[in-house]
């Protein structure tokens, strides 16, 4: 499902007005290039991506050039890497974090011929910047249910990266549905203020272990809360994140979202080859492969297992939406009437914590 | 059989040769390193010293970008000098950088949108405060507690980092930023940014800053007799407390003034390449400065070329990732390793290499 988003009604509207007037020659080679916020290695985020820059790469061989970089800090050094990423002549860079907004948006302007994907910001200022994301919030909701069903402690955790909106409405799809199969539930949130950092990453895992929390969800990159929760013997389970992070399977990992950007990597690099590149602002989920469910394990007992799997199929079918009302906000006022599904614009610019949660926004 | 043996005086000329003989292993050692990643180590190299100087495609906008990278590390490492010349480690020069910027960039956003010559002064002014005030905790702490002010100062770079987060969250948040952390850009709030003031060469006030400060220190430590007393308590302390040199004012001095030009540093980052307060703003300059400072012997003209020497590495770096798929571990170990020959070699200026069995000394 392509489809635009409403939050930014003037980005809206310069992507209507420029959207379609993109180049249109084709060309018989073209350079991709990837910028990584943290390293391939990181066998989560950063290594997705590179799976699908790999996925290119494999769909189109000799045509295409594939270049990355990793490790490239978000802001002024990212202007740097990107402008002379531009210069070497890449046709399609995609920047794939959310702190390159600024800086894709500013070399774009210099480079009107070249192309620009940014991943999970908002900012279209020129008409060679597109933007995409993937509906996270859909896993979540399947990992609530779990986290709801699974917890013994009715404790569970959620490890933040940055307070942003993307990852505000993960832990509140995340608490929704384990609040639902399981109301005496508490959540504790432990904010990394990093997306790649083993050590902070276990750091907030051991804290909230320490606090009888069974159930992790983390969403930053590295396969360290996993690990430590794998030092408790079974006691502590948790989801791999952004990969499927196997490794850890059956137990501590019992299920996982991952982040299948291939498709949608190998359909824009196609598409500068043959000229019909245009301007999109892309959010696609579980229905359009971008978010897959890993194979929730025997952990799990068969009925959970049997419940989340309804609930993926029926996020993919469209029946269900992980925010459907009523929800009410923190603060007891109202946001979602009985019913009612959450708008596209509401979710981007999410900056509340649904009610139940005693945690507060880092402010 | 090689043994060493202790120069009466260290050796002027390997004082000078050292870094450069450091430089040649660095690349020796790192284009064996590049060799066995399955890399032409004469490509790589020749990426990483010469593309972003002379290569055509590249150097027109690399070449200033040296100097834009370059800027921060050498105003920071030509104020850690002065401290470490004098025994005074302050480690924390990260979190000086951050709060210098905080507290500049706070000035500027609290008179937005209204356009004054004067603010981008007063923001300078904020900044350098910012980083001295940071700065002088440490300092207070050693000079009544007695503390040490390597812990302490490092200790407080974190404690800034939150303070960081917090204000891109909370109370410098862009207000019309959809909710996301980060202040408004002020690049793009002509009375409060930093511009490229001549197109095209990367020179922003925060450079000829650097520049200024290099000239400053170097005359400070030839001309002045301040210059004398940092370098006579670093070298005999009991010395200079007999020619007068007063510990505890040479503390809150070297703190404040490699604090102040920390602050500086952040300041000119957040108004100009940077742009904006976000939670990630720093990326660790604080901390190679600390490098710089070495590699360029704790004198300000080989400071001056420390910090260009790694913003080379630096530029050069991202070039060799992304021209020649090397991983960026290879790179930070490349720079890791000027270090350690640097450090290694340091040996020759001190000691002589002789071989053969010990003589007895006369």
């Amino acid at each position: 499902m392509n489809r635009r988003t409403l939050l930014a009604t003037a980005a809206l509207g310069l992507g209507l007005a420029f959207g379609g007037v993109a180049n249109a020659q084709a060309m018989d080679k073209a350079k991709a290039c990837f910028v990584y916020v943290g390293p391939i290695g990181d066998l989560g985020w950063s290594y997705q991506h590179h799976q699908g820059a790999l996925a290119v790469q494999e769909a189109y061989g000799d045509k295409v050039e594939v270049t990355w970089q990793e490790n490239v800090p978000e802001g002024a050094d990212a202007e740097r890497v990107l402008t002379q990423m531009a210069l070497s002549g890449c046709n399609i860079i995609f920047t794939t974090s959310f702190g390159y907004m600024d800086a894709t948006n500013a070399v774009a302007a210099k480079f009107p011929n070249m192309k620009f994907e940014h991943a999970t910001g908002y900012k279209r200022e020129q008409p060679n910047v597109a933007t995409y994301n993937a509906r996270f919030y859909e896993g979540r909701a399947i990992q609530g249910h779990i986290a709801g069903k699974m917890t013994k402690s009715n404790k569970i955790g959620y490890i933040g990266s940055f307070p942003i909106p993307e990852v505000i409405m993960g832990i509140n799809s995340y608490y929704l549905h384990a609040k639902k199969v399981n109301p005496a539930v508490e959540l504790t949130v432990v904010w990394a203020f990093t997306w790649f950092d083993p050590a902070k990453e276990a750091d907030a895992a051991k804290a909230m272990i320490e606090q009888g929390v069974d159930v992790i969800a983390s969403h930053t990159d590295s396969t360290a809360p996993l690990a430590e929760a794998a030092k408790a013997n079974g006691a502590v389970i948790g989801f791999g994140q952004a990969s499927d992070m196997a490794d850890y399977k059956p137990s501590p990992r019992v299920s996982s979202i991952i982040d299948n950007w291939a498709p949608y990597y190998v359909k824009r690099v196609g598409e500068v080859l043959d000229g019909t590149w245009t301007q999109t602002d892309v959010w696609a989920g579980i229905k359009d492969g971008e978010v897959e469910i890993g194979e929730i394990t025997d952990a799990v007992p068969a009925e959970v297992k049997a419940e989340a799997e309804a609930m993926r199929d029926a996020i993919a079918a469209g029946t269900y939406h992980p925010f459907t009302g009523p929800i009410k906000k923190q603060d007891g006022s109202d946001w979602l009437a009985e019913g009612a599904v959450a708008p596209d614009g509401d979710l981007l610019g999410m900056g509340f914590y649904v009610e139940g949660i005693t945690a507060d926004i880092p402010k | 059989m090689l043994r060493l043996e202790k120069r009466p005086s260290p050796s002027r000329f390997w004082q000078g040769m050292t870094p450069v003989l450091a430089v040649v292993l660095t690349m020796i050692a790192g284009g064996v390193m590049f060799a066995a990643l399955g890399k032409d180590p004469v490509e790589a190299i020749r990426t990483i010293f010469w593309d972003p100087l002379f290569n055509a495609q590249f150097a027109s906008y690399s070449r200033p970008q040296l100097l834009v990278k370059a800027g921060p590390l050498i105003l920071i490492a030509i104020g850690l000098s002065l401290g470490f010349r004098a025994g005074i480690w302050n480690i924390g020069a990260e979190g000086q950088y951050i709060m210098g910027a905080l507290a500049g960039a706070g000035v500027g956003l609290a008179f937005y949108p209204a356009q004054h010559w004067g603010i981008f002064p007063l923001m300078v002014l904020a900044g350098a405060l910012g980083g001295w005030v940071w700065a002088m905790i440490p300092a207070i702490l050693k000079t009544r507690f007695n503390t040490n002010e390597i812990l302490v100062s490092l200790l407080m770079v974190y404690i800034a980092q939150n303070i960081l987060s917090s204000m891109s969250l909370g109370l410098l948040r862009n207000p019309e930023g959809g909710g996301f952390p980060g202040s408004r850009n002020l690049s793009q709030y002509p009375s409060a940014s930093n511009p490229e003031l001549i197109a095209g060469t990367g020179m922003h006030w925060g450079v000829i800053a650097a520049f200024m400060a290099v000239i400053a220190a170097h005359i400070l430590l030839q001309r002045h007799i301040l210059g004398f007393h940092i370098k006579l308590a670093g070298q005999a302390p009991r010395a200079a407390r007999f020619a007068g040199v007063n510990p505890t004012g040479l503390v809150l001095l070297c703190m404040g003034i490699s604090g102040a030009l920390a602050g500086l540093a952040g300041l000119f980052e957040v108004a100009g390449p940077a742009g904006q307060i976000s939670i990630d703003f720093n990326v660790g300059y604080g901390f190679t400065a600390i490098i710089v400072a070495f590699l360029g012997r704790l004198n300000p003209i080989g400071i001056l070329l420390a910090g260009l020497l790694m913003a080379l590495t630096y530029i050069g770096g991202e070039l060799a990732q992304f021209m020649l798929g090397l991983p960026a571990a290879a790179i930070q170990a490349f720079q890791g390793m000027l270090l350690f020959f640097l450090l290694a070699v340091d040996l020759l200026s001190n000691y002589r290499v002789r071989l053969g069995a010990k003589v007895e000394a006369a």
